[in-house]
């Protein structure tokens, strides 16, 4: 009941914003991009929900068509850093010696990067746009999968099963693909769920200070940057794009958090 | 070995990390798009000028040499000059980054200010009503973005209740404060979660030690036990988180300085991309880079005077 | 007498259901007297002194009564409670690396034990912890004072311990295994100091052991635990020359035996130790006794006194 309950909540957010994501013509009420110059700044009213924008864009249509590009953030942010941190974890912390060392400084060092900064200054390099946003991300964060991999992949090292696999004579790449790394993979998974969350929210930050996704992509921090001059006088603008955003991370880290509590991972 | 040989060690370490940072902005840098030369003269210099910036530059040197000179320049506070205000970016640098240190250091203590009592009330009747509401508000606060939070507080407690200024940063220190008030207590609310978090685990983890029993049965009064036995031995594990979060506590201040037009260096950063004014962007991923590790030396010394342990 | 004990039950709240870890205790002890209380892992002594401080946490019920000097114990106000623990009842616990807070000098958690008993000022309180480092054998002691328990060897930090404990000078000092955790040198010298303090200072002592060759060696009374309950109680010297209750003649069978039994071949009990959580319905003991009887199985046999001796067993005639 303890785990099932915020894992539940979880998964039926996510359901949902899946739904939201896969046929947003659907479910919008208005054409997410068409003006009405009848309706501009409207407050919410049983016509629109959660009121217009300055051109009398319906908000609510506005945020369901958004769900696209933002979950489409918290997969492809999230991506990148698993891939490559989790082979560079699996191949230092199975081979160790030098490259094990060397790994070991190189992520102490990267710690002490602030990593927001770090993506701000490579996108800045790149120029802002979500493709260099993820490159950006995926520069910086492979390094806590790369770790969390090794960890795991050290423990299983020790384990009866991988010295039976040697004993046997398998190759150290069957051993490792088909023996360590579905042993080691469990929370490296668990914890790509609860980074779903972070790369939401980095996202929609990097949106809303416009180094991330572009206008007119219609992204959640998008949306509430386009309002922010209304703000004081028309707040309802960014009131269901925030609200997204928030379900949106509540349901990724209700997620993690309850498969991390279901499946014993430890961190 | 002792704390003052581990000292020493830990400061030996710092030095690798900033030359490897150094090496990194140099990359960044030379990553960046464009010719630098070109960026300096216009597209209608002569080839001599060229040349001549060019060496001037140490552009026609090779790039061991340039990562040296450059590495040199940065020892003696010499980042080039910012292209958008015409100014030593060493001067800009200093004359923005005050703003974010009151912010950062403000921030901090509220953050603390919330999260060691409620962390406490959260431990002590874990699994109950007032643990349940703390840990769900905080799981809310996690899942908000930094910058709706500011939006949200701006337009409640500034714009419509007039409770604080709408943004900007004031003339003298009671202003600055007052300023920045609700930019650090923006700031402060993620980081209040991520604190208040691990300290619940760690004095959950403490308050059934065998110490603690025998805190209790010495007969000490509760504030006693849980001020000194408890809280004690929970900060040691929550010290290294704070050091650890100290890098998102400056992204989150990049953002927060947007939201509440703080002139810090975190708005400097936003600006200066727009700008292309790749100096102060370089320039500043090194300070704060620098600023983070100096933080991480920090907490290990209040690590050390708190854990006799360490260095053992 | 100082403390006597009454019916006294332990049942721990646990994720898979009540474990009853204590399930019926008496036990009395005179001033200036020293009861062991023995018994295996498990079997609720270290359970039951802990309850007697009321030191257990929040997810136990405790029941019964607890009498120090006709006082109920499990009744006391908060402020009362404090007053008992450390200036009237001082307690030793099993591992002094855990129970020593790691943060802190020896020197600070004795102070504070002083701070909170007694009207000393800072200066008469170093002078008192001194003088406490002197009576458990601890030399230099004002360098000791300023540093920390893993800076000191196993036994120097029991005697810390022990130290701390008898700061303000109690009448009974509860002491949960205080031996186990050190190299058997180091016992006798602990075990030889708790005598000569008790002694010294006229306290009465609880001494929870596993170890039937430390009852032999510093008790007058002993009381012998099984499955939270006591089995047999009485004077040290009668209870094992004859024992009167299965499990103790097979504990006193189990151990290696000194004068009269010196050579005497070692029986060790078989079967497992019992399950708190599902408590038997007989003799707790019985699965595992040699020399059970049918009525063993389902009744549980009741304390019977006899001078000086209590015992609840049926096999008792046969022993």
């Amino acid at each position: 009941m303890r785990v099932w309950l915020p894992l539940g909540a979880g998964l039926l957010i996510l359901a949902a914003l899946l739904v939201m994501a896969a046929v947003p013509d659907l479910l919008t009420p208005y054409d997410p991009l068409g003006f009405d110059y009848e309706a501009l700044l409207a407050e919410p009213s049983p016509a629109h929900l959660f009121g217009t924008d300055q051109f009398g864009r319906d908000i609510l249509s506005r945020t369901i068509a958004a769900s696209r590009i933002d979950l489409q953030i918290a997969v492809f942010a999230m991506v990148g850093p698993l891939l490559i941190g989790s082979v560079i974890g699996l191949l230092v912390g199975w081979f160790g010696g030098w490259a094990d060392a060397l790994f070991g400084r190189l992520a102490d060092i990267v710690v002490t990067f602030p990593f927001l900064v770090l993506v701000i200054a490579i996108v800045a390099v790149l120029g802002p746009g979500l493709i260099n946003m993820y490159i950006a991300v995926a520069c910086v964060g492979w390094v806590v999968y790369a770790k969390l991999m090794r960890g795991e992949v050290r423990v299983q090292r020790s384990a009866d099963y991988v010295a039976a696999g040697q004993v046997l004579g398998f190759s150290t790449g069957r051993v490792l693909l088909r023996h360590v790394l579905p042993n080691a993979v469990r929370p490296v998974l668990v914890y790509a769920v609860t980074d779903m969350a972070l790369a939401i929210l980095l996202g929609s930050s990097l949106g809303y200070l416009g180094l991330g996704a572009q206008p007119p992509e219609a992204e959640w921090g998008v949306l509430i940057a386009d309002g922010k001059n209304f703000f004081t006088t028309a707040p309802w603008i960014s009131l269901a794009p925030g609200v997204a955003i928030v379900l949106a991370g509540l349901g990724f880290s209700l997620t993690g958090d309850g498969l991390q509590a279901l499946l014993d991972v430890k961190r | 070995m002792n704390k003052g040989t581990w000292l020493l060690g830990r400061l030996a370490q710092i030095v690798p990390s900033f030359v490897f940072i150094g090496i990194v902005v140099f990359v960044l840098a030379r990553l960046l798009p464009g010719d630098p030369v070109s960026a300096v003269l216009g597209d209608h210099a002569t080839d001599a000028t060229v040349a001549r910036i060019t060496a001037q530059l140490g552009l026609d040197r090779s790039i061991p040499v340039q990562l040296l000179h450059f590495l040199g320049g940065v020892v003696q506070g010499e980042f080039g000059t910012s292209i958008a205000y015409r100014i030593p970016v060493s001067r800009l640098i200093l004359e923005r980054l005050p703003a974010t240190l009151i912010l950062t250091g403000l921030s901090m203590a509220i953050a603390l200010a919330l999260a060691v009592p409620l962390a406490f009330i959260a431990a002590l009747k874990a699994n109950r009503w007032p643990d349940l509401l703390i840990r769900g508000v905080f799981q809310v606060g996690l899942s908000t973005p930094i910058f709706y939070v500011g939006l949200l507080l701006l337009t409640v407690l500034a714009a419509w209740a007039h409770l604080f200024p709408v943004g900007g940063y004031g003339e003298g220190w009671g202003e600055h404060l007052w300023h920045l008030f609700l930019p650090a207590l923006t700031l402060a609310l993620s980081f209040a979660a991520v604190l208040m978090r691990s300290l619940r685990g760690a004095v959950l983890d403490v308050i059934n030690a065998e110490f603690v029993d025998f805190a209790r049965a010495k007969g000490l009064r509760a504030r006693l036990v849980l001020g000194r036995h408890v809280l004690r031995n929970a900060l040691i594990a929550t010290v290294s988180l704070v050091g650890l979060q100290v890098g998102s506590l400056l992204g989150g201040a990049v953002i927060t300085e947007s939201v509440f037009a703080v002139p810090g260096v975190g708005r400097l950063m936003v600006e200066s991309i727009f700008a292309r004014d790749y100096p102060v962007i370089q320039a500043l991923t090194l300070v704060l880079a620098v600023f983070v590790s100096l933080a991480l030396l920090a907490t290990d010394i209040v690590q050390m005077w708190l854990d006799p342990r360490v260095g053992k | 007498m100082s403390l006597v004990v009454r019916d006294l039950r332990v049942v721990f709240d646990t994720p898979k259901g009540p474990v009853w870890a204590v399930d019926g205790v008496d036990l009395e002890v005179a001033p200036g007297a020293v009861l062991g209380l023995v018994g295996e892992s498990g079997s609720g002594k270290s359970v039951t002194l802990r309850a007697i401080a009321r030191l257990l946490h929040a997810n136990a019920t405790v029941s019964g009564e607890v009498l120090w000097e006709d006082e109920d114990v499990l009744a006391m106000p908060p402020d009362r409670l404090r007053r008992l623990r450390g200036a009237e009842i001082g307690i030793v616990f099993q591992e002094p690396m855990a129970a020593l807070n790691p943060v802190l000098t020896i020197g600070l958690q004795i102070d504070e034990s002083l701070e909170a008993h007694t009207e000393l000022d800072t200066k008469g309180r170093r002078a008192r912890a001194l003088e406490l480092l002197d009576l458990v054998g601890i030399a230099a002691g004002g360098a000791r004072l300023g540093q920390y328990p893993h800076e000191f060897s196993g036994g120097m930090r029991q005697r810390a311990m022990i130290a701390i404990a008898l700061a303000s000078s109690p009448k009974l000092l509860l002491a949960d295994d205080p031996t186990t955790a050190l190299d058997v040198t180091i016992q006798d010298q602990i075990l030889r100091l708790l005598l000569r303090l008790k002694a010294e200072l006229g306290m009465g002592l609880v001494l929870v052991t596993h170890d039937l060759g430390v009852v032999a060696q510093t008790c007058e009374r002993v009381a012998v635990m099984y499955a939270g309950r006591v089995c047999e109680a009485g004077p040290v010297a009668s209870v094992f020359a004859s024992p009167r209750h299965a499990y103790t003649q097979a504990l006193l069978r189990a151990m290696p035996g000194e004068g009269a039994r010196a050579g005497a071949k070692l029986v060790p009990i078989p079967g497992q130790a019992p399950r708190l959580d599902r408590p038997a319905q007989g003799c707790a003991f019985q699965p595992r006794c040699t020399v059970s009887e049918s009525a063993c199985e389902t009744r549980r046999p009741s304390m019977e006194t006899d001078g000086d001796r209590r015992f609840a067993c049926y096999a008792e005639a046969r022993l």
